[in-house]
């Protein structure tokens, strides 16, 4: 089994994943620069958090025309995993695949702070290692992570269980007080269709050891890593 | 003389240094060479007014690598094979003039005098000064500047873990800005900023060079130049991205062996970074001003060796490798042009294609005059020191509570969550002790290791008395670190004060200096890096004296550091260190400006006890006797208490003191030496038999438990309403 991790000029939490999937994870895994096309060895790729291209014009709006992006489309479209963290998501956004859009954070703040996600689906590829409802503690980092999309879209993440993570109280309450960034339906992850490309804006690679503060964000590798043994 | 008043006095010279320069030199300078001379002669470069003082600093110990101003940044040895490195400088006159970008580059400079070094940047912290947030100049100023650290810090993807936020009148307009960047690499990976080696090249890489910042800190302008260009903005634009992709490029290039050396581009741009490589290597330079990228057109030579375009470094490349290091910077999108090389004459000559328009002694250009004067103490500052603390009518217990509240609330002691939330402190995986503890603490990767990083520097002290103001700053920097966990390794300081040609203000300069240097030898900690920013006056009133002590330390055993807030109910709290209650401690104290509007009386510190202090407490610390440790501070014994409570949620309930002092000196007295500890009670025995061993004092001060914070006599208030003060206190007033 082995990651791939995704390297835009300006990506920096590849390092993180790395570390986390590699030293904690003990799992094979490489760099990709984001001018390679060829995608084949990989189990799962990863789109890590940072500022691809700087987030000039719009975040992702840039890095969605790399080269890579066109072989990650046919590779998401076998029905592989591709998880997409923060920057990650909004690349996800912008390129279509995955519905909707990231806004600037509704106090107009960038926040780095610790939150709470329900995960509300755990049939997704991405959280069958959870209980249902299980609550995860893990970091966000962004200025531009306020989910948007029109109420067909959202009625139809809803209708499929799409919304794989909500932001909530520690208690596990989906409320507008433990809401970070004006999320609509405190929407913190949501996958494709397929259910095999998952965006999300907080990062699990900060929280996979209990020294820096938790490791919940393990729960979310070894469901991949468990859902990729399944299928092979 | 052909050089008109009004010139020098823009390029920051005086007449006797022209003259001096034509002595040296032979003749009279040209243009081009005069603006270097200004550049490199000006006290941001050159040190002209501070180098005498500056010698006296500590800077030497077993485990620093190169001295203090033979590189970019200090150097420490680690073990395992690493080295950290670390400087702190200020961007305070840009941040005056726009705050957002003069912050932003001021993270983007101190970044790359780090990766510079071969070394991957792993924090920030910034050490911050503002004036009162009622004023609405001074909330854009603050806003300003949070915002232009988070935009350039966060893009960059290096933690910005920690640091200060002090308000006072004096800022006004005037706001401080001190940034610091460690990074880390292996011992063998470090580049040197030495050009040297005939023949080799100088390959300038990054942003095209423009006018922007021609009018900079370092006092460079002329009268010469013309109207519209003396408008331009003389604060740069930063662009992270670009700065982001240097640093992975750079990293690259430190582990292959294609070059000698790398230098960044920062205050007086190419001048200086070329002349002091030149200066380090025992070498020479020329350089074809043709030859650099330019963002605009007709660029006279003078504005292309004085300009300060930010995201530029400049390579020092052997001549067989320089194709592979080009298609290394091509790979990161980067530009790169070879506008020079290494000579062996000793001289930095500028052409202009075949035209040589500077040809000058790299040697005469790095030697600027050093000044020494000799100084009275002044009268307003014995009148200042000897105020009676006596005369102040005592606390009344009634009013301790709400005097507590009102403390917490104030915005220098109050919880900065609401500037730090904005800055990533996590990315990089290593921060173990977020912002807002007593230091930073971050694991090093891959060994049992871990660092602790704080900054410090309470100008209020150093107003009153410049001398315990320097000793303190150093104090309470290890002091911090020592709660923490860490061995106080190294120390980084960046120096701001007012006008050092005023006798006041250099004999704030000179007194500090002499206390941080007292310090630093009985705490034994070298300052191995630092910065000067001086002329910090706004309209003919300077800013209070204030160093700031950046300071680094070890932790041999991640799993045994130590937090500030209390971690069980039961534990007992003792206080470490001075334990009587000093009367004039509350002199230039937090308790003493807010709730009596007065400024004054000496601060007090006993540097001895000090030293024991932080050895007692480091070893408490180290055996795992202690679950908290928290340093008192601004505030005094009440704030630290309510703080060590509020991390937590965990309450505090005091035996009963028998108060016999002052009540105010007993709460809110700011005595130096003072640690608080909690333990399980099965331990206290253990520490008061450490504590004898050290000859420090040990005193019982209650139990932790219940959710009210309670002073026998005089405070019981709920964590709640503590929390309230504390947690939304600087955030009301934006």
């Amino acid at each position: 089994m082995k990651f791939g991790i995704i390297v835009f000029p300006g990506t920096w939490s590849e390092r993180d994943c790395y570390y986390a999937l590699k030293n904690v994870l003990r799992q094979e895994v490489d760099y990709i620069w984001h001018k390679e096309a060829d995608l084949s060895h990989y189990d799962c790729l990863i789109l890590p958090g940072g500022f691809s291209y700087g987030d000039y014009l719009r975040p992702g709006a840039i890095a969605r025309f790399s080269p890579v992006m066109t072989s990650l489309e046919a590779f998401a479209s076998q029905g592989k995993l591709v998880i997409g963290i923060c920057n990650g998501f909004q690349i996800l956004c912008e390129s279509g695949l995955l519905p909707g859009a990231l806004l600037r954070n509704d106090h107009l703040e960038y926040r780095c702070q610790w939150v709470y996600l329900k995960a509300e689906n755990n049939q997704s590829p991405f959280t069958i290692q959870c209980q249902n409802g299980q609550v995860l503690k893990i970091p966000i980092s962004h200025y531009e992570g306020r989910y948007y999309a029109d109420s067909a879209t959202l009625a139809e993440l809803e209708a499929n269980k799409r919304v794989i993570f909500r932001y909530c109280t520690p208690a596990g309450e989906v409320t507008d007080a433990a809401n970070p960034n004006g999320s609509l339906h405190n929407i913190a992850g949501i996958t494709n269709k397929r259910g095999n490309v998952l965006g999300m804006m907080p990062h699990p690679e900060r929280a996979c050891e209990a020294i820096l503060g938790s490791s919940d964000g393990n729960i979310i590798w070894e469901s991949i890593i468990a859902s990729i043994q399944r299928n092979t | 003389m052909p050089v008109s008043k009004e010139t020098l006095d823009e390029i920051a010279l005086s007449e006797a240094e022209y003259q001096l320069i034509v002595k040296r030199l032979g003749r009279e300078p040209n243009d081009v060479e005069l603006g270097m001379f200004g550049a490199l002669w000006s006290e941001h470069c050159g040190y002209k007014h501070s180098k005498a003082l500056l010698k006296q600093l500590p800077s030497r110990n077993k485990r620093m690598l190169v001295k203090p101003g033979e590189e970019n940044a200090g150097v420490v040895d680690i073990g395992d094979g690493l080295v950290v490195v670390m400087k702190i400088e200020s961007h305070n006159h840009p941040s005056a003039i726009e705050p957002y970008q003069g912050a932003a580059t001021g993270v983007g400079g101190i970044v790359r005098d780090i990766f510079t070094m071969g070394a991957r940047p792993i924090a920030l912290l910034n050490s911050l000064r503002f004036g009162p947030l009622s004023d609405p100049h001074n909330r854009y100023l603050f806003v300003g500047v949070v915002s232009g650290i988070a935009g350039y810090g966060n893009c960059l993807g290096i933690p910005d873990v920690g640091g200060e936020i002090f308000f006072a009148k004096c800022y006004t307009t005037n706001p401080l800005v001190n940034a610091l960047c460690l990074g880390i690499t292996r011992s063998k990976s470090l580049v040197r900023a030495k050009a040297h080696g005939k023949g080799n090249l100088l390959m300038l890489v990054g942003a095209d060079t423009g006018r922007d910042g021609l009018h900079g800190a370092s006092g460079l302008a002329s009268k010469a130049f013309q109207e519209e260009r003396e408008l331009r903005s003389a604060v740069q634009v930063g662009n992270p991205f670009l700065e982001k992709l240097l640093i992975e490029a750079c990293l690259e290039l430190a582990e292959t062996d294609w070059i000698t050396g790398m230098q960044d581009l920062g205050a007086a741009g190419l001048t200086s970074s070329a002349v002091e490589s030149a200066a380090r290597g025992g070498s020479g330079i020329e350089i074809d001003v043709l030859k650099v990228p330019r963002r605009e057109k007709g660029m006279t030579p003078y504005e292309v060796v004085l300009s300060e375009s930010q995201e530029r470094m400049l390579v020092m490349v052997k001549k067989e490798h320089q194709d592979k290091v080009k298609a290394l910077f091509a790979r990161w999108e980067l530009d790169s042009q070879i506008v020079g090389e290494v000579t062996d004459d000793g001289l930095a000559r500028i052409k202009e294609g075949e035209k040589v328009v500077a040809e000058v002694p790299v040697s005469l250009l790095t030697s600027p005059p050093v000044y020494r004067r000799r100084v009275k103490k002044p009268e307003w500052l014995k009148q200042l020191q000897t105020f009676d603390i006596l005369s102040v009518p005592d606390l009344s217990p009634r009013k301790a509570g709400a005097t507590l509240l009102q403390l917490l609330a104030s915005p220098n002691i109050a919880s900065k969550h609401c500037v730090y939330r904005q800055y990533d402190h996590q990315v990089g995986n290593d921060t173990v002790v977020p912002p807002g503890s007593d230091a930073a603490v971050l694991r090093i990767k891959e060994t049992k290791k871990a660092i602790a990083l704080t900054t410090d520097g309470n100008a209020r002290y150093c107003y009153v008395n410049p001398y315990l103001g320097g000793v303190i700053a150093v104090a309470e920097a290890a002091r911090n670190l020592v709660c923490s966990g860490a061995q106080p390794l190294a120390i980084t300081d960046c120096l701001n004060f007012g006008n050092p040609e005023k006798d006041d203000v250099y004999y704030q300069l000179k007194e500090c200096i002499n206390g941080m240097t007292r310090a630093c030898q009985k705490l034994r900690v070298p300052v191995i890096s630092g910065n000067v920013s001086l002329y910090n006056e706004t309209t003919g009133k300077d800013i209070y004296p204030t160093p700031v002590v950046g300071m680094v330390g070890l932790i041999d055993d991640v799993a045994r550091h130590c937090t500030s807030g209390f971690k069980s109910e039961g534990d007992l709290v003792f206080l470490l260190g001075e334990i009587r209650t000093i009367n004039s401690s509350i002199g230039s104290s937090e308790y003493l400006e807010l709730i009596h509007g007065i400024i004054g009386g000496n601060p007090y510190v006993d540097l001895e006890l000090e030293r024991r202090l932080h050895r007692c407490c480091l070893e408490a610390v180290k055996r795992g006797l202690v679950n908290s440790a928290h340093d008192c501070s601004e505030g005094g014994l009440a704030v630290a208490l309510a703080e060590s409570c509020l991390v937590n949620h965990l309450g505090f309930i005091s035996d009963d003191w028998k108060i016999e002092a002052r009540l105010d000196a007993t709460l809110f007295g700011e005595a130096q030496a003072r640690i608080i500890v909690s333990l399980p009670p099965r331990a206290a025995w253990k520490l008061q038999r450490l504590a004898a061993r050290w000859q420090v004092g040990a005193k019982r001060l209650g139990t932790v438990g219940g959710t009210r914070l309670t002073i026998e006599g005089c405070i019981d208030l709920p964590l709640e309403e503590l929390r309230e003060a504390w947690w939304y206190g600087l955030e009301k007033c934006l």
